[in-house]
């Protein structure tokens, strides 16, 4: 009852509801809706991967191995006759489950170091110099090494990268906490008796959204990039189990008579990651002004 | 100056604390026991119980800690389990390739990032500038690895232009050399010039909306020369500061890059050694990169007191 009262007034309250933010987002940076649209596709694909595709991802069929791009196999075959377009689409699920783990994640575990540390000194002081520590090492070095140490699977991936990815976040939160605590309507707050957790959730943390979201997204794609490279590698996600990175991998060895193989899951992985990299240039540019690339 | 060096130094000592503390625990967060872990399913308990005391592992961690630190400071990084010589010997044969293909790979990525990012700039607004900075924005998208396997096909299967993989070092010949070292440096070089090219662009626009740009217009200074003499050298200063900040993606995609083109460096050996869980190996490497890291970055910093006179700490 009380929800949908709240519900009823809130678009009255003088903030736009989702749908109008949206369209002023789209308007103001058109790069916003493009990256949208084109990650929309590859979830729309990703989730209805065994709806779209035209072959079960593991069914072999040997007759039709290495067979290039033609009507019956739009992205040709491996050498099992495997469909590279069915594994591509299955690829994608565990691309972007891989993706949006370690953003949800690394962007969890950030925000609180990053609270920690805006707000207390002392900790400030040794856990930044962890995260400096930690971002000493390549980000694909530290995951391969990390990989070495946790085995190979898909939790495993997503444990790894979020270890090498918190940090950003951790520090965009300290520094977005640092200037917001220092801002008069703190201040404010503080004088009418507010908590420090009030304090903090309505106001330090909400504020900080902006330039949490751009990074958010921006790990995202790296995240997307960082398993494809683990999984390529052979570190990543066991072969088994169909992922762009170690679909090219398998590629790479027929080289010179099925470059198809590498090619179509390789062009999906560009595709995914741009329209990450375009989303989170527009959203930069549209959430914050200053910040932008004159 | 004297007091801002050693002021600097110090301040690397935790953070280099912290790189040795996460590469010591890389063998410790392993799912049960190392010792097992390294010696396999067939091992006999007494083995695995000789390997743990060998390795310290059944001393108390801060003990294992302080003993491994200080023969890591002795540049004694252990012994490689799987090809039972030390791992800094075995780290100092890979470094080559890795070295040479690095110093390509971003030779590649300031050809294409300066001139790319200085167009952009000086045609700012322009289609020139859309078109430079959706080349940045594809560039930073393309998996390196990818992209070497691309111009494998075009470049050596295709065209036969070039080998497709393999290594000659230097010494061997320039011209030999280089015919197996182009394809991997572009692979390398591509993705990372992205960031070279949207620095250089801010760089440059920043000086270039300075006074003495204006004055120098003022006079009658041809566009070109303005641009060249007076902001470029003024912009190349930061530029500095993302070749240092690049390392770290120069080194992660050198790794993967090596296994592209079969290049025997230092990301072959990494690769290799996680499939036979050589754990010193592994450590040895990721200390050794990291720490390189880290002192290349304050490397970068003092050097501005050579290029920039301005800058005074």
């Amino acid at each position: 009852m009380a929800a949908q009262a709240v519900a009823r007034v809130l678009p009255h309250d003088g903030r736009p509801g989702v749908g109008a933010l949206l369209w002023r987002m789209v308007h103001r940076r058109r790069v916003i809706g493009v990256g949208l649209v084109v990650l929309a596709a590859v979830a729309l694909a990703a989730l209805f991967a065994p709806l779209l595709s035209p072959y079960d991802p593991a069914s072999l069929d040997v007759p039709a191995r290495l067979h290039g791009p033609a009507w019956s196999h739009p992205f040709g075959t491996d050498e099992f006759g495997r469909d590279i377009l069915s594994r591509t689409l299955f690829g994608a699920r565990l691309s972007l489950t891989v993706g949006l783990a370690v953003t949800a994640s690394a962007t969890a575990a950030g925000i609180v170091v990053g609270l920690v540390c805006g707000t207390n000194p002392r900790a400030d002081r040794v856990l930044m110099r962890v995260m400096d520590g930690i971002m000493a090492f390549p980000d694909i070095l530290l995951a391969i090494a990390l990989m070495a140490s946790l085995g190979p699977s898909a939790r495993n991936v997503i444990l790894a990268l979020s270890f090498v990815y918190t940090p950003r976040v951790a520090r965009v939160v300290r520094g977005a906490v640092l200037v917001i605590a220092a801002q008069e309507y703190v201040d404010a707050a503080r004088a009418v008796g507010a908590s420090a957790a009030r304090i903090l959730a309505r106001h330090v943390l909400v504020n900080s959204a902006s330039p949490v979201i751009v990074q958010a997204t921006f790990i995202t794609a790296y995240a997307m990039l960082g398993e494809a490279a683990l999984s390529f590698l052979g570190v990543g996600i066991p072969p088994q189990i169909p992922t762009w990175g170690g679909i090219i991998s398998q590629g790479q060895v027929y080289l010179r008579q099925a470059p198809w193989i590498s090619i179509f899951p390789g062009a999906a992985i560009v595709l995914s990651v741009l329209s990450l990299n375009l989303l989170g240039d527009g959203l930069r540019d549209f959430l914050d002004p200053r910040l932008r690339y004159t | 100056m004297l007091g801002y060096l050693i002021g600097r130094l110090f301040a690397l000592l935790p953070v280099l604390l912290v790189v040795a503390v996460v590469v010591f625990m890389l063998v410790h967060v392993t799912p049960g026991d190392p010792a097992r872990v390294l010696l396999g399913q067939d091992a006999t308990e007494p083995q695995v119980a000789a390997l743990r005391h060998d390795l310290g592992l059944d001393r108390p961690l801060p003990v294992q800690f302080t003993l491994w630190l200080g023969r890591a400071l002795h540049g004694d990084l252990g012994t490689s389990l799987f090809l039972r010589m030390p791992v800094s010997r075995d780290i100092v044969q890979h470094l080559g390739p890795t070295v040479t293909l690095s110093v390509f790979g971003l030779g590649v990525a300031l050809l294409i990032g300066i001139p790319v990012g200085v167009v952009s700039a000086v045609f700012r607004n322009s289609w020139l500038d859309q078109l430079s900075l959706a080349l940045a924005m594809l560039g930073a998208a393309v998996p390196s690895f990818w992209l070497g396997l691309s111009l494998i096909i075009l470049f050596a299967v295709d065209l036969g232009w070039l080998p497709s993989s393999g290594y000659q070092s230097p010494a061997s010949g320039l011209w030999l050399s280089a015919q197996y070292l182009v394809l991997p440096a572009i692979a390398l070089g591509v993705p990372n010039s992205s960031l070279i090219i949207r620095f250089t662009r801010s760089s440059l626009l920043d000086v270039l909306g300075n006074d003495y740009i204006r004055t120098a217009r003022a006079k009658g200074l041809r566009g070109r020369a303005v641009v060249f003499r007076h902001a470029l050298r003024n912009a190349l200063v930061p530029i500095l500061t993302v070749v240092g900040l690049t390392f770290a993606a120069l080194m992660g995609g050198a790794v993967v890059t090596e296994n592209v083109f079969s290049l025997p460096g230092i990301g072959q050996l990494v690769v290799s050694s996680v499939l036979r869980r050589d754990y010193p190996v592994i450590q040895g490497v990721v200390l050794m990169v990291a720490t390189a890291y880290v002192v290349i970055n304050l490397a970068v910093d003092l050097l501005y007191f050579a290029v920039d006179p301005r800058v005074r700490y």
